[in-house]
């Protein structure tokens, strides 16, 4: 299945628009026309529940006139309806105060190029998925075990105009096998995400979490308490998907970021270093922001300390530094977040971890991830698919999840290993390349029923 | 083509005649307005509409749905061809064919009641009101962000099913809201009104809006939100505490609502948002709260203008009132017609959506409420001679069978020989669903109940947002554990 839409097709769109919007007589005008193919295959109890797909276009246009803006989007791209967009941008703008902070149009900008769209996985057929799932439900019925979960790919392209002449494409596609392994009383599970469909391998996964679900079989009941836990890295990603929205430049500005009168400050341990590099070859997403501003590779902690944010245009020019092209589309109320979160890791696996561990817990994956303290980082949320007591440098079994109430800086103090940084997908936070971590104190408050 | 009723009857008869044995579809045309403020100035400006069609089919026994914006013949052709042939695709892993619980054929029109369509109030005038209720807030010293939005939906929809349903309702949503931030120290304190993450949000037009004061407010949420941070930290241990309304409206949504989903309970969501503790052999033998915990799934306009009301569900089954708790007992569960037949039920319980024309209906909360019960608010602090009252939620987490929960609320007040007394800041509270539920001693009258709308629930694959509603009076529980979350 290819795209609805060919980048042509969307540049014509856009084209359309800027000439509309230059007999409307404003003072400016950005489109950005995507177009989305999507395909989704479910499936729970070794059967597929859930098979779909879809087509969708969207037209978004940002009007500015007089020092206002305000954005309108359609997915009708009849004449009608595309003079309509324009009419209702324009509109909205008119009708409300004036921005001080609002920036004039970028110009034409040079871009990286990025390659992360796969004809592979374009071209994947619901044929294709369901063999795939087919197999993996065949594996686990041989292991007396229920397989759930989903194989989904698709094709993103996206064109951003303005009317000063900016112009900017975009194409990637994207690939996502996640499963999970259920027995009577455990699980297991494992995810993989790539732009290119031939980088996931479901059998290989599927193994994985069908072993996670046999090891932790009758799970015991740990007291609540401090632990040594090694955290595999999807478990790390979805922490850290809570931690990285605050080095942006208005939250700083806000004082609702957890860095407010702490950038410059070693907060973390020295073996943490972070980046965002939407250039890493384990990174996906655009190589401009919102506004078209070119992204660049900014050192975010430096051996522990919080060294610098991003910044959108307006935050940028508020704070006297320059952007770095992070900026989310206008109007908004957040300005901008890193992305492309890429951790400098190290060179220990999770065997090491676990060999070197006298008494300690194993987390594959964690769930329902909630802030508690958005100023000390102190997050909640639970354990889940495959959670295990570790003994003597050895796997000891299977645990009943926990309930953990951990600030993540200090989590990110007490690394003890660093695993090597991999391209990680979990379900609370975007794609990240990052390790696995030895965590020497982390502090489970309450245990569950199962 | 013209109307919605030549795309949907199109879409039927092509995939009838690609080989499906049964299809429906929704033609959607979706309009949003969303505004915001931050600090004297508007964010968020947009509005925004979509139309397209999906189709959902059943071919060779197995399920499939595809969905497009390309409302031509062709591409609607094209459309209910692919539905089939992932249909097909899909039976290469089945185990059995799907079989729906019967339902009847409906024809009807039906439109939601409101009086003022927050479309053709003027923007500048919704913006004023924020920015009013902004000014108030920021008056207040030690306040630094002050934040207001408004979001308005308008869902224009025709259901057409090949059992011969053609059903077309129209939905009008509005909400609003604001909220105070204060950081000082190393800490960032938050009141929001009427209720966070967005406000109250009601299948009403812009009198809502209007209704809920939101200037009027504003200079007592900020000061509430400053005085924060001098008041005493909350403590740990075990507690009485009473939930005012929006809070306890949270707690039934994910300690009730979500475990009472019949495709969680069969292992359909296993993969992401979970399954169930509430296996099939609980159902009618389960004590799940005390014997005043009453609590239904009321999808009917008579039960309020909630986010989970409207006339028939998305699989075309009429709404209904489902006992889910009645008298502490387990009663009922959220069904489709394929979760009502695997379970040998014989009708759909009709509470099947889909957030748009691009994604799958499936199961979701209606509006999920407690029933009122007797006390009235200032005899039940009266009553209550040790308790934690706690106001506004500010954080949820439950685990992925919904038995283990923690939530904090922005604020909570101590209640000591039967007076309210003073702030308590970080409240928390934990416990397991049945144990607190059984837990449950006093419920307030119909005079403090509140249906609340929940407008960001997630849940499938692709994920959906979807809003439900959750009627709710304050309430009491006895022997609650406090103050885990900020334990060391």
């Amino acid at each position: 299945m290819t795209a609805s839409k060919s980048s042509a097709d969307l540049q014509r769109v856009a084209e359309r628009i800027l000439k509309l919007a230059k007999s409307a007589c404003l003072d400016g005008v950005e489109v950005d026309a995507s177009s989305t193919t999507d395909a989704l295959t479910r499936f729970a109890n070794n059967t597929i529940h859930q098979n779909v797909a879809e087509q969708t276009l969207a037209v978004s246009v940002r009007a500015i006139v007089d020092g206002r803006t305000a954005r309108a989007t359609t997915n009708k791209i009849d004449d009608e309806s595309l003079q309509r967009v324009v009419t209702v941008a324009a509109s909205l703008a008119t009708n409300q105060p004036k921005n001080p902070d609002l920036l004039p149009l970028l110009a034409k900008q040079k871009y990286q190029k990025v390659a992360r769209a796969f004809s592979s996985t374009a071209e994947t057929t619901p044929q294709d998925r369901a063999r795939a799932v087919a197999k993996v439900c065949t594996h686990a019925e041989k292991h007396k075990q229920i397989a759930a979960g989903i194989f989904t790919t698709g094709d993103f392209q996206s064109v951003l105009a303005n009317s000063k002449g900016l112009f900017a494409r975009h194409r990637q596609t994207r690939a996502e096998f996640s499963i999970t392994i259920l027995e009577s009383d455990s699980s297991g599970w494992a995810k993989a995400n790539a732009p290119d469909v031939r980088k996931i391998d479901p059998q290989a996964l599927a193994e994985s979490a069908s072993d996670k679900s046999a090891k932790s079989r009758k799970p015991r009941e740990l007291a609540p308490g401090h632990y040594v836990t090694i955290l595999e890295p999807a478990a790390v990603l979805d922490l850290m998907g809570f931690l990285f929205f605050d080095f942006g430049g208005t939250a700083i500005e806000d004082k609702r970021s957890c860095l407010t009168g702490r950038l410059g400050q070693r907060l973390f341990g020295e073996n943490i270093t972070v980046w965002d590099d939407v250039y890493h070859p384990l990174q996906t997403g655009f190589p401009y922001d919102g506004e078209g501003q070119p992204r660049q590779k900014v050192l975010l902690i430096d051996r522990g300390v919080a060294k610098n944010v991003v910044y959108a245009r307006s935050a940028a020019k508020r704070a006297k530094k320059k952007p770095t092209g992070h900026g989310f589309s206008l109007p908004n109320d957040f300005g901008e977040a890193p992305m492309n979160i890429v951790f400098t890791g190290g060179d220990k696996s999770v065997d090491e971890m676990i060999r070197s561990t006298e008494r300690g817990v194993l987390v594959t994956r964690l769930w329902y991830i909630r802030e508690v303290d958005p100023y000390n980082k102190i997050l909640t949320g639970m354990t889940r698919d495959g959670t295990f007591f570790v003994e003597n440098g050895k796997i000891a079994g299977g645990v009943r999840n926990f309930r953990f109430n951990q600030s993540v800086i200090e989590m990110l103090a007490n690394v003890e290993m660093l695993g090597s940084a991999v391209r990680s997908a979990g379900e609370e936070a975007f794609e990240m390349v990052v390790p696995a971590m030895k965590v020497g104190d982390f502090h489970f408050s309450e245990v569950t029923k199962f | 083509m013209t109307s919605f009723e030549e795309v949907a009857w199109l879409a039927l008869d092509t995939a009838k005649r690609r080989g499906a044995s049964y299809a429906d579809a929704r033609v959607m045309d979706m309009r949003h307005r969303d505004i915001s403020t931050k600090n004297g100035e508007v964010g968020t400006l947009s509005e925004s509409e979509s139309l397209g069609i999906g189709i959902r089919v059943i071919a060779n026994g197995s399920w499939g749905f595809a969905s497009t914006d390309r409302l031509t013949r062709e591409g609607v052709q094209a459309c209910a061809a692919e539905a089939v042939a992932i249909a097909k695709a899909s039976a290469l892993a089945k185990t059995e064919d799907i079989a729906l619980a019967p339902e009847g054929a409906y024809v009807d029109v039906w439109q939601n009641p409101y009086l003022k369509d927050p479309f053709r109030i003027p923007v500048e005038r919704q913006i004023d009101l924020l920015l009013a209720a902004d000014t108030e807030m920021r008056r207040v010293k030690g306040v630094t962000v002050a934040e207001g939005s408004m979001a308005f939906r308008r869902i224009d929809q025709l259901f057409v099913s090949s059992i011969g349903s053609s059903i077309h309702q129209t939905k009008v949503q509005s909400g609003a809201g604001i909220v105070a931030l204060s950081f000082s120290g190393n800490e960032l304190q938050k009141r929001s009104y009427p209720n966070s993450f967005g406000g109250q949000h009601m299948l009403k037009g812009y009198e809502l809006v209007e209704s809920l004061d939101l200037v009027g407010n504003a200079q007592r949420v900020g000061e509430e939100c400053v005085a924060l941070h001098s008041a005493a930290q909350c403590p740990q241990g075990q507690s009485t505490i009473i939930l005012e309304s929006s809070q306890l409206g949270l707690q039934i949504h994910e300690s009730i609502g979500h475990p009472i989903e019949l495709d969680r309970v069969l292992g359909m969501e296993a993969n992401f948002a979970g399954m169930s503790f509430l296996t099939t052999e609980k159902l009618r033998k389960l004590k799940y709260g005390s014997d005043i915990v009453n609590v239904v799934a009321d999808a009917r306009l008579e039960h309020g203008p909630g986010l989970g009301t409207f006339a028939y569900d998305d699989e075309g089954v009429p709404a209904q009132s489902i006992p889910i708790i009645t008298d502490g007992l387990f009663t009922g569960y959220l069904s489709s017609r394929e979760t009502a037949s695997a379970i040998g039920e014989k009708r759909s319980g009709g509470t099947v959506r889909c957030e748009s024309w691009n994604r799958l209906p499936m199961i979701r909360m209606t509006n999920i409420s407690i029933k009122p019960g007797t006390w009235e608010y200032d005899d039940l602090i009266a009553d209550s001679d040790d308790a934690i009252l706690m106001q506004t939620n500010r954080s949820w987490s439950i685990d992925d069978r919904r038995y283990q929960f923690q939530f904090s609320t922005e604020v909570g007040w101590e209640i000591k020989g039967g007076k309210t007394g003073r702030m308590l800041k970080n409240p928390s509270y934990s416990g397991i669903t049945t144990e607190f539920w059984n837990s449950c001693d006093a419920i307030c009258s119909r005079d403090y109940w509140t249906l609340w709308g929940t407008p960001n629930c997630g849940k499938g694959q692709p994920m959906q947002t979807m809003g439900t509603g959750h009627g709710a009076s304050p309430a009491r529980f006895r022997n609650v554990k406090v103050g885990v979350a900020f334990s060391k």
